[in-house]
This record gives C-alpha cells, sequence and structure tokens, in this order.
C-alpha cells in the first residue's frame, strides 16, 4: 500500500500526516508550525505552535500572551511523529523561516514567504536543498524586477530635500516593511528622527531590542502641523484613510510595495510617490531560486500561480499549484 | 536633456496630483536643460512632435520576440497598459543615457522599414523608466496629466510671458521653439510666419446686477451668450483655419464648417450644432470634439455651423483698433454674403439694466447661457480685460441631492473625503447622477468628512458608501443627456453649494425634476 505523501493541502492549510501537524494553518488546529508572524499566517488560536523564537515574540505581542496554548522554539532539528523538521532563514521579516519536512526519504522545503534582497532586519534566505520545493508566487510575472531598495530611499530623501515644507508620509506593513524601510533610510545616512505611527511603536521596539539599531524613532503624534515639515512619516496605509492623515501638512504620500511598480495601482491608491521596496522575491529572484534548488518538484502556494506554472513549464519543470486559500498578496 | 531626465519627469508629473506641482516640474526643466532639449520637451507634451507612429502591433511583436507570449499575455492583462508592460518586461541589457534630441531625430527620420529593428535596439540599451518613456515618446500618447495648455501655460509663467501671446504664435512655430526660448531670454518676439496664424482672442470678465448699476446701459450693446465652443475662424490667401479660443487647430474635426469659410478675414464666434433654424444643447457639439476625422453619418446627424460676434480682420484690414460698433457694422455686411450656416449673433434691445435682467431671466432657447455686455467703443483687445466686456451668466441650476459615496483627496485634501458622488430619487431608488469635488469651504468639508466617516455602511478600495440620509443642494451650469450614466443626464460643473442637514432625505429632488430641464433633443445622443 502506498504511504501518504509527506505534506497535503487540506482546507486549513498544509498538513503533513506523518507527523500530524500544520504548517501555517489559516484556523485553529491542534498543533502549527508557523513560518512567521504576518497576520494571514500566523493566527492565534492553536493548541501548539512550534516556531522562532522571533515569530513567538512577535505573535506575542500582536495577539498577547495566551496566542496559544503552549509554544516551542525552533532550534536544533526536531522529530516530531515520523518525520523530523527544521527551521532556516527565509529573508522576508525578523524570526521568518523556511520550514524543512524531511521523512520517507524525501525532503520538502515550505519557504512561507521569502525575500534575497538583504536587509539589516532579518537573516538572510539559506537556500537549502530539497525534493520538493515549495514557493510563494506573489510577485510571479516576468514584469516585477523590484529596483535596488537604495535607489527607491534615494528618490525618496531627494523628495524630502525637494519638499521641505511637507511632511512625507510613508505607507509600510507594520511587521516587516516598516523596519525594512527605515533600516534602508538609516544606511542611506538619514540621521534625523524619524516619525511613526502607533501601531508600529511595539514591533520597532522589539527590533531595537533584538539589536537592530533603527535609530532615532520618535512617536508621530506630538507636535504642532508645522512640526513635520520636511520630516519623514512612517504608518501603516491603512492610516492615510484616518483623520491621522490630516495633521501633516500638505503630505507627500509615499506607499513601500512591490506593487508600486506598476503605475495604475499607485494611482489608484492615490500615492504620489511610489516606493518600490519589497519583502518578496520578484521575478529574477524567484526562479533564480528555484534554478539554484533544482528540486524535482515546485508546489506553488499563493499569487500568480499560472505564470509561475507557465515557466517551469518552459524550463521543463515539474511543478503544481496547491490553491491554498487565506494567504494575501503582498500585504498592506 | 538626457533621456534619463525626460524619464524622471515624466514620473513626476504622472504622479503630482495638483496643477501647481506640474507648473513647478515644468518650471525646473526650461530653466534646466539647453536647446534644443527642452524644445523637444515641451513639444513632446503639446503633442507637437510629430513622429513616425509607431504601432501596438509592431511592439507587441517585438515583445513577443524575446519574451514567452503566455507570460507577456498574463503580465499585458495585470498592468493594463502596452508600453508599461514592454517597458517592465523587456530583458535588460546595457544601460545607455542618449540624449532626447537623437531618440526624437531617429525616430522621425528613420524610414518604416528599418524602424523594428531600431526601436529594439533602443530597449535594448535604456533601463525600464527610459523605456516606459521611449515607447510613450515613438507611440505618441503620453498620458501624464498635462495637457497642451498647461504645457504652455508653464512656460509662459517660467517666461514671464503672456499666455495670450504665446497662444497668438504657437501655431507659427515649430519644435525644439528655439525662437521661443530665446524671447523668454530677452530677445524680440518671434513672428507669426505661418498662414492664417490664431490672434488672441478677447475675454470677459463676470459681473451680475449690483454691478452693472454703476454703469449706463446706453453705453453697452447686449446679446445672447451661447452655449457651443468659442472660435476664431480665419482665412487668409486660400487658407483656412479653425481656431479654438486658446489656438488650437480644431478645424479637422469640422470640414463642413471649413468649407462654409468663403471668406478673407479673421471672425470671432461660437461654433454650434445647427439643424435648420435650430441650435443644438451643447452636448451634441460635444460629441464632434476631440475626434482626429469626422464620419459622413456624424456631419449629416450633428451639422455645425457658427454664429458671429465680431470681426478681427476683414479683407486685409485689421479693425481691431476701431470701436465695437464700428466693427459690428462691418461684420453685419459681412454675414449678409455667407452661407446661412453662419450668421450674427443677434443684439438684444435694451433700455434699463431691469430689461436686460428680465431677458436673461427667461431665455428663448436652452442653449443660452446667459447675456453678454460689450462696451459700444471698445477696440478688441487681448486676454481677460476687466471693463469693456461683461459675461452675466444666467444662475445656476440647483436641485437637493443625497450623498451617496465619498472618495479620498490628494495633497492638502489628503485624509479628508472630499469627492462626493450624490444622486436623486427615481420612484423609492436613489440613482446617481453626478460627483462633485469643489464648491464647499474649509468648515463644510470637514464637516462633510466627519459625517462619511460616521455613516459608512460599505467599502470599495479608496470609495465608501455612506447612509443615505445627508441632503446637499447642488450647484451645476447645464445638463446634457446621457447614454453613459444610469440616469440618462449629465452635469456640467456641479459642485456642492451647501449642505442641508435640515433636509430629510426623502425630500430630495426627483429625476423627473432633472430630465425637465434637459432640452427637448431630437433623439438620444450616443456617447460611442
Amino acid at each position: 500500500m502506498a504511504r501518504p505523501p509527506l505534506l497535503i493541502p487540506r482546507p486549513e492549510g498544509l498538513y503533513c500526516p506523518a507527523g500530524d501537524f500544520f504548517i501555517d494553518p489559516t484556523r485553529p488546529v491542534p498543533r502549527a508550525l508557523v513560518t512567521h508572524g504576518h497576520s494571514d499566517h500566523a493566527r492565534a488560536g492553536h493548541g501548539a505552535v512550534l516556531a522562532t523564537a522571533e515569530t513567538l515574540d512577535i505573535m506575542a505581542i500582536r495577539y498577547g500572551d495566551d496566542f496559544t496554548q503552549s509554544r516551542q522554539v525552533a532550534g536544533d532539528p526536531i522529530r516530531i511523529g515520523e518525520v523530523t523538521v527544521s527551521f532556516h532563514p527565509a529573508g522576508h521579516v525578523l524570526g521568518s523561516a523556511q520550514i524543512a519536512v524531511e521523512g520517507q526519504g524525501q525532503r520538502i522545503v515550505v519557504s512561507g514567504d521569502y525575500a534575497r534582497v538583504p536587509t539589516p532586519t532579518c537573516a538572510p534566505f539559506q537556500p537549502v536543498p530539497c525534493d520538493i520545493f515549495v514557493t510563494e508566487a506573489t510577485f510571479a510575472l516576468p514584469v516585477f524586477r523590484h529596483p535596488p531598495p537604495e535607489a527607491e530611499i534615494a528618490r525618496l530623501l531627494s523628495s524630502v530635500q525637494a519638499n521641505p515644507d511637507r511632511a512625507h508620509l510613508i505607507g509600510a506593513y507594520a511587521l516587516g516593511k516598516a523596519q525594512r524601510v527605515i533600516a534602508a533610510i538609516r544606511q542611506a545616512g538619514w540621521d534625523a528622527p524619524i516619525y511613526i505611527h502607533g501601531a508600529l511603536q511595539r514591533l520597532c521596539d522589539y527590533h531595537m531590542a533584538r539589536g537592530i539599531d533603527l535609530g532615532d524613532l520618535r512617536p508621530a503624534t506630538a507636535g504642532r502641523k508645522a512640526d513635520f515639515a520636511g520630516a519623514i512619516v512612517i504608518a501603516p496605509p491603512s492610516a492615510f484613510a484616518a483623520t491621522w492623515a490630516q495633521r501633516f501638512p500638505d503630505p507627500v504620500i509615499a506607499f513601500a510595495s512591490g506593487w508600486m511598480q506598476v503605475r495604475a495601482r499607485a494611482r489608484q491608491r492615490g500615492v504620489e510617490l511610489p516606493l518600490v521596496i519589497s519583502d518578496h522575491v520578484d521575478w529574477p529572484n524567484l526562479t533564480a531560486t528555484i534554478d539554484e534548488l533544482n528540486p524535482a518538484e515546485v508546489w506553488i502556494t499563493h499569487g500568480r500561480e499560472d505564470a509561475l506554472m507557465r515557466w517551469c513549464d518552459l524550463t521543463q519543470r515539474t511543478a503544481k499549484p496547491l490553491h491554498l486559500v487565506g494567504y494575501e498578496d503582498e500585504a498592506e | 536633456m538626457s533621456l534619463t531626465a525626460f524619464a524622471t519627469l515624466l514620473e513626476r508629473l504622472a504622479f503630482t496630483p495638483q496643477r501647481l506641482g506640474k507648473e513647478r516640474l515644468l518650471a525646473a526643466a526650461f530653466a534646466g536643460q539647453p536647446d534644443p532639449e527642452r524644445g523637444l520637451m515641451l513639444a513632446a507634451l503639446t503633442g507637437d512632435l510629430k513622429l513616425r507612429q509607431v504601432t501596438p502591433s509592431l511592439l507587441r511583436g517585438l515583445t513577443e520576440a524575446r519574451v514567452d507570449p503566455v507570460l507577456f499575455a498574463a503580465s499585458y492583462d495585470f498592468v493594463g497598459d502596452l508600453a508599461e508592460t514592454i517597458a517592465l518586461i523587456w530583458p535588460e541589457g546595457t544601460r545607455s543615457d542618449p540624449p532626447l534630441s537623437e531618440v526624437v531625430h531617429e525616430l522621425s527620420t528613420t524610414p518604416k522599414a528599418r524602424l523594428p529593428a531600431l526601436i529594439a535596439a533602443r530597449l535594448d540599451s535604456l533601463g525600464p523608466s527610459e523605456r516606459y518613456a521611449y515607447l510613450k515618446l515613438a507611440t505618441g500618447a503620453l498620458r501624464v496629466g498635462v495637457s497642451a495648455r498647461l504645457a504652455r501655460s508653464a512656460f509662459a509663467g517660467w517666461a514671464g510671458l503672456p499666455l495670450t501671446e504665446i497662444e497668438e504664435i504657437w501655431h507659427a512655430l515649430s519644435p525644439p521653439y528655439t525662437e521661443l526660448f530665446a524671447w523668454a531670454a530677452g530677445a524680440s518676439r518671434p513672428e507669426a510666419a505661418a498662414r492664417a496664424p490664431f490672434r488672441p482672442v478677447m475675454l470677459s470678465t463676470p459681473t451680475d446686477l449690483d454691478q452693472l448699476s454703476a454703469l449706463d446701459p446706453a453705453d453697452f450693446a447686449a446679446e445672447w451668450k451661447w452655449d457651443g465652443i468659442r472660435v476664431q475662424a480665419v482665412v487668409e490667401a486660400g487658407t483656412r483655419r479653425l481656431y479654438s479660443r486658446t489656438g488650437e487647430d480644431i478645424g479637422a474635426a469640422f470640414p463642413d464648417v471649413l468649407a462654409l469659410m468663403d471668406f478673407e478675414g479673421v471672425l470671432d464666434g461660437e461654433l454650434l450644432v445647427r439643424r435648420g433654424d435650430g441650435i443644438a444643447p451643447f452636448g451634441e457639439l460635444q460629441q464632434r470634439l476631440n475626434r482626429k476625422t469626422v464620419t459622413p453619418a456624424m456631419l449629416r446627424s450633428h451639422p455645425a455651423g457658427l454664429r458671429l460676434y465680431d470681426v478681427l480682420i476683414w479683407q486685409g484690414q485689421d479693425l481691431r483698433d476701431r470701436p465695437y460698433d464700428a466693427r459690428r457694422a462691418v461684420l453685419a455686411g459681412a454675414v449678409a454674403g455667407l452661407d446661412p450656416r453662419i450668421d450674427l449673433s443677434p443684439q438684444l434691445e435694451f433700455s434699463s439694466w431691469d430689461d436686460l435682467a428680465a431677458l436673461r431671466a427667461a431665455p428663448p432657447l436652452a442653449v443660452i447661457e446667459g447675456v453678454m455686455l460689450k462696451r459700444r467703443d471698445s477696440p478688441y483687445l487681448a486676454g481677460r480685460v476687466r471693463g469693456p466686456w461683461f459675461k452675466w451668466k444666467r444662475d445656476p441650476f440647483l436641485i437637493d441631492a443625497v450623498l451617496m459615496y465619498a472618495q479620498r483627496g490628494h495633497g492638502k485634501r489628503s485624509g479628508y473625503y472630499s469627492d462626493f458622488t450624490f444622486g436623486v430619487w427615481n420612484g423609492d431608488e436613489l440613482v446617481p447622477v453626478g460627483k462633485a469635488y469643489f464648491g464647499f469651504t474649509d468648515e463644510e468639508l470637514k464637516e462633510l468628512d466627519r459625517f462619511v466617516r460616521n455613516n459608512t455602511v460599505d467599502r470599495f478600495g479608496s470609495v465608501r458608501a455612506v447612509a443615505r440620509t445627508r441632503v446637499v443642494e447642488v450647484a451645476f451650469e447645464g445638463l446634457n443627456r446621457s447614454t453613459r450614466h444610469k440616469s440618462g443626464v449629465a452635469m456640467r460643473f456641479p459642485r456642492i453649494n451647501r449642505i442641508r442637514p435640515d433636509k430629510p432625505a426623502s425630500e430630495a429632488d426627483h429625476l423627473a425634476t432633472l430630465q425637465a430641464m434637459l432640452d427637448r433633443a431630437p433623439g438620444e445622443v450616443d456617447e460611442g
């Protein structure tokens, strides 16, 4: 009798029958392995969670200390049922990991979301040889070739210089993107205070506590309108719809996202300064990663599966879409 | 100007929402770039670069030779703009940064058969932003939110020269406009050497009964203000041209009018769709605007003609210094010999301002949008001079409508819901009839913003649907039939006149009220 596959897609997420656990389940399950702290991958209410120390901390910050009944920090490879699992950096956000599942003479790597552009805010992606590579496909179209982040930050800083009377409001997701942007601004030599929305405070504090220097961060709540002239302010994009944005002088609305490469996307959002800064792999990095790992099979979790399927087809690779539901495009 | 600098400018123009911001960007480019680069940039924005038109199918073919057609199609589907898709998807090669002039020159001189190879070679040696600018240039449609007029007005502002004079000579000049930039730098004004050039038109300023009461009615002639397109019809040495009041040559869209222009001179009038004695509402004239060519069917169904206000030059004689009454006498004689589809705008008889107020209150046709007053002794002056000519527009139409949707604004209005869609009753259902984003005071904007936030019932992207409880008084200048809008009507210049918290939504106006305001137009208008 044939053994069941090592991992199978279920409505809750990817399931491992031999170890009786789910990876990044989108609903509460008895045992979850979590790749990273973004809310569509890390949800509250599981019986047990195995994740990196940073991901567990981030989940506690976001959901409260009782986000799960029991937790375990991923360190050395762990035996679960009939399989061995290990965690490897994914380069996406602080604490993000790929999860390798090994058993029945086969190794599957579930990448979660990943990026290959280096950032001081998290450990770089580590290529792990495998038989099956489970990849995201958020930016899996050949039009997505993200420029180097330094070039985007240079555009931001020249806009700040050209508009000394205006505040620059940068929309960036609270976990990962915000810190990636702040760190890149610091690397460019900007050492003035950066103002942050309240929703970013605890996550930025946590990064600092983990030794990631984000420089002088101040709450964007205090101060008069004129005080923010020439300032850089970072906030979750949802804040731009709120009365919160009214406190800044004639703000330049910027948005840091891989989607900003498409003009229509930027215009729809009313963005004046689109910054193409992403924490996902773009097309060249995605296809190069598959080439580098050269797995026997590619499984695709979410995004533009059809285009990546086509590329695999053209390069004679075996691939299949998993049609997992519940994961979002690069979050806002 | 390097192609990179041009690409950066296009990008910033496209994402800068305010007009003032765009003008600033353009001024910086005029100041910072040398000839002939800045002139070519200006020509690219005004649509005056006559390059070989590169077709979308040529570009598609080039791309499919380099990129898998399925992936290309999927990408185009996602991006939605052909030039942008190709700019992003084209394989990276070496990077060069040619001057704009070099690129323009080769695009305008390369024979058609060698164009594909030329374009491919260029795309191979440019970065993505430059590829985008290059393709927009090659296809002839920049779409960066800058009209030809805005570009000229930015030039005038930067050069410190009157826009009217620039518009007068514009059509006599050609890219790269070196004489124009020399004029800006202090040289003498370039001569309008073109045949049948445009002359700056005389414009009026608004007035009302209060201001008029200080003036003597006997000093003024009055006529209706016709709601068409103000034009200048020029015939000189056999060359016939029809210009808009900003100096755009719109003759190609109106061959029927050009055919009627059997005279020698420069006439000022209103372009209107005319059927027999009737004059169609503005909406019908709109069908014929912005078209490069006009179909025979359109010429038959929407015949155009002129109604004349004034004469600038007649049979070689410049009359602009002569008083209005004298010009008007020449005009009356001139019209007598022309086809009846060119006629004289009749003068109104009145002896007091109250007489005129009564005429204005009850115009015989809905296509009349008020009265014009012209000082009998005034010469024909360029531009909007206060005093000799007044427009006394009819009062705006007012309706009470219910707020339905709101969208966030830009720039100084960031964070405020400032674009409002409103509707009126049709039976027991509300139908949207228009969108307004001005008319209110800053205080009223805050009040509306608060209302939207506290009464949101649904969200679609940046749009919020609100509870249908708030009535606003909407003012607008006219109403067109529309097949594009569910309500069947389209407002002109709608704005929010005031908020009516005192009025329950059930007492807002009904669609029937709007329909009654429509002209009895001969047949439905197809907006294509």
